[in-house]
């Protein structure tokens, strides 16, 4: 164990790596969920994502939807996608966003036609692209060519003692390998930003990063709300977590001990040329930080609980750590690694870094990890404001 | 390294709480810090469960609780050394409105 196994992942034609060769059935809009469930059904093996946005939105909320659909589209574990919308030219739009990769592609819109004509015409065109993906071959990779994100959930007091600094030694050894991580969630950083300001790479990022929480900040305190209960949640609460700050804390100690290298917004796309890690801004949200972190490139996420979340995402793998020995015990089907031991004293954590490692590589080459197993596929939005 | 599992942790010397590594009843516990590995002894005056805290200190109503080496928040009542430490005692410093 710790050793590097040879790596495995599908060369895109933009020439990304990604590990998993998804065709998605993609609705632009809550409407079109119906037509493109009923296409996954029709070809099975390929995978519709359902969610509950993409009308009569606008601006930056605007923005972020088409963002998170067109990088979903566009993410390496993707291998082809149909677009599904109720009209065509918002439809058109992200179709356009997804072929800039090169990747196949084809929308579909329902006006006019309705959605047993269109579920027709998706079917036939979805089940070539997903005999030609079947047809598409792993080729060698390394962990530089890769995007892993990371976000905790669920957490409680063994997650600052041991999941998250179990993740802390796989971020370092990704970054060290030339690789890019993501972490985010904005709002759990409160009484520990400074670390993390601490470690942006110059003044410029460090002047973005301070911007960038203070604003989302704004937001919440402006609301005068009682967070207990929702930042931390009650599951929080219940596993001993007591305040923001001690939450922050036990979060940041899964961000690694490397520079913070760039500021990214909500599902933007990090500078391919610059590999490191990089603070997304986004909610602490366990489905909707994924999905936007999976919007952005993320072609692997680490997620450390203490409680027990069993959060999954459509297209990109999710592994769940923990090192609280009941949930280990209690949830066993949801966790693709148990440290515990760490906390009792049973290995040091480069050894939980190697098991970590070792899980990371398996799922790389092919793996399925229990959320993928279990179903979970949670693809959720993220909202910035009304829609009008 | 195989050493008795400890019965709580710290996460650094000098922090002025202690989380439980199992369900804990009261009475004088053995435990260390993560950081240094400093090993010592602890009293906890009540039954805790797993991943919940308690005090290495006595502490006065607005002292700051420390935890990573970090103000982590504030006593909101006074806290006697051994005492169970949770929201009925502790409140967030940066969060105002945030409080049990």
């Amino acid at each position: 164990m710790g050793s590097k196994p040879r790596l495995m992942g599908y060369r895109r034609e933009n020439g990304t790596m990604g590990i998993r060769n998804h065709v998605i059935i993609l609705p632009l809009d809550d409407l079109s969920n119906a037509a493109a469930e009923a296409v996954a059904k029709v070809i099975p093996g390929t995978l519709a994502l359902p969610h509950a946005f993409g009308r009569l939105q606008f601006g930056e909320d605007l923005a972020l939807t088409f963002q998170t659909l067109i990088g979903t589209g566009k993410n390496a574990n993707v291998a082809a996608v149909v677009v599904i919308g109720i009209e065509p030219k918002w439809t058109q739009k992200v179709a356009d966003g997804i072929a800039a990769t090169g990747k196949p592609v084809a929308a579909f819109s329902i006006e006019g036609k309705g959605d047993l004509q269109v579920i027709a015409e998706a079917s036939r065109v979805a089940a070539m692209f997903l005999q030609d993906a079947s047809a598409l071959e792993r080729e060698a990779t390394e962990m530089g060519e890769m995007i892993m994100s990371i976000k905790c959930g669920e957490s409680d007091t063994t997650s600052g003692l041991g999941s998250c600094p179990t993740t802390s030694q796989a971020v370092d050894r990704w970054v060290a390998a030339g690789g890019t991580v993501f972490f985010g969630e904005t709002s759990e950083l409160t009484g520990g930003e400074h670390l993390i300001a601490e470690r942006c790479i110059d003044d410029a990022c460090r002047d973005l990063f301070n911007l960038t929480y203070e604003n989302y900040i704004k937001v919440i305190e402006a609301t005068g709300a009682n967070l207990l209960g929702s930042q931390p949640t009650q599951g929080n609460i219940a596993g001993g977590l007591t305040t923001i700050e001690e939450k922050a804390l036990g979060n940041i100690a899964k961000t690694g001990s490397v520079p913070v290298v760039g500021v990214l917004k909500p599902a933007q796309e990090p500078d391919p040329k610059k590999k490191g890690l990089y603070f997304m801004d986004s909610s602490s949200a366990a489905a909707e930080c994924v999905t936007l972190m999976a919007a952005a490139g993320a072609v692997i996420h680490l997620f450390p609980t203490g409680q027990g979340n069993v959060i999954g995402n459509p297209i990109i793998p999710v592994l769940k750590l923990t090192a609280n020995i009941k949930t280990a015990n209690s949830m066993k089907e949801h966790m693709d690694l148990d440290v515990s031991g760490l906390l009792r004293y049973e290995y040091d954590l480069t050894k939980a870094g190697d098991m970590m490692m070792d899980v990371i590589y398996k799922t790389v080459n092919g793996r399925l990890c229990t959320a993928e197993v279990m179903g979970h596929r949670e693809f959720t939005f993220t909202k910035l404001y009304i829609s009008a | 390294m195989a050493i008795t599992p400890p019965q709580f942790l710290l996460h650094h010397d000098g922090d002025n709480v202690a989380v439980a590594m199992m369900d804990l009843q009261p009475g004088t516990l053995h435990g260390r810090s993560v950081k240094e590995g400093t090993e010592s002894d602890a009293q906890l005056n009540h039954a805790i469960p797993l991943g919940h805290k308690f005090a290495l200190t006595d502490l006065a109503e607005g002292d700051a609780i420390i935890k990573y080496g970090i103000k982590v928040g504030l006593a909101s009542a006074a806290i006697k050394k051994g005492d169970y430490i949770h929201t009925h005692n502790m409140r967030s410093y940066r969060w105002e409105a945030s409080r049990a």
